[in-house]
């Protein structure tokens, strides 16, 4: 039960901030989710997303930030095990799973669904 | 009729629907909140189905992603965009919505032209720059290794 309440709360939070950045400063979502996954890989790599993660469960691995940390958590891996051409292969490797996944599925949404009107 | 760049200015300030900010934040905060709870269960689901701690949250981020593109191809996600604000943009789900969107209304434009171009219009800012900043890090962090940090 604590789990959910960390991953509510955690996701909740960075959610609510980044409605403050975006009624701030009227930012495109565009720009708010590359600046999140960018921030994400920044907070990876100086080492403070992955305790946070650890804490927080979903409520940090589901933001795009999460997406960020994924990406750098490859990088250094992928660093360990093949040194320099690591920093060209983990970052592909470690978003692999979810890139497939939003281009797959997004095809096929296209090719299954009719553009509607907007509310 | 010329108008200067001040008086439209107030113009677009007047025109601007104006939000309550702490409506906003709050709104923010439910939805990112049960977004993630969401994805909290699901994780717990896969760990339980016997998956290793990354494989479940891989599952889960697939998931979310199918999840989201059913929800966008049934219009109800902008619903939830429209209501949560940043809390349906800032989760994976947000970008799943931001990838299958446009590939469903330019689809008239052709498989290539308009859904294999506009599938990026998001993904493709996105994965540039996560890709590009990750390498830069890397590639500091084999540097200051190779100097001996």
């Amino acid at each position: 039960m604590d789990g959910y309440i960390k991953a509510f709360l955690a996701g909740g939070t960075i959610c609510a901030l980044v409605q403050i950045l975006m009624d701030k400063t009227r930012m495109m979502p565009g720009r708010i989710m590359v600046t999140l996954v960018v921030s994400g890989t920044v907070l990876g790599f100086l080492g403070v997303y992955e305790p946070f993660a650890e804490w927080a469960g979903a409520g940090a691995t589901v933001p795009l930030l999460g997406f960020g940390n994924t990406l750098w958590k490859g990088i250094s891996k992928a660093m360990a095990e093949d040194g320099a051409l690591g920093i060209f292969k983990g970052g592909f490797t470690a978003s692999a799973a979810g890139i497939c996944g939003a281009l797959v599925f997004g095809y096929l949404g296209s090719l299954l669904f009719r553009p509607k009107m907007k509310r | 009729m010329e108008i200067d760049k001040k008086e439209y200015g107030e113009y677009v300030k007047k025109v601007t629907p104006v939000h309550s900010t702490a409506r906003n934040i709050l709104r923010a905060f439910v939805t990112g909140g049960a977004i993630c709870l969401i994805g909290q269960a699901l994780t717990e689901l896969f760990l339980f189905l016997g998956a290793e701690k990354e494989a479940a949250s891989a599952w889960t981020t697939l998931s979310l992603i199918g999840g989201s593109v059913l929800l966008t191809g049934l219009n109800l996600y902008p619903r939830l965009v429209k209501f949560g604000g940043a809390g349906a943009l800032v989760p994976i789900t947000g970008f799943a919505n931001s990838v299958v969107a446009p590939a469903i209304e330019y689809r008239a434009e052709g498989h290539v032209f308009g859904i294999g171009c506009k599938i990026f219009t998001i993904a493709g800012p996105v994965i540039l720059f996560g890709i590009f900043s990750s390498w830069l890090l890397g590639l500091i962090s084999w540097a200051g290794g190779a100097m001996g940090f």
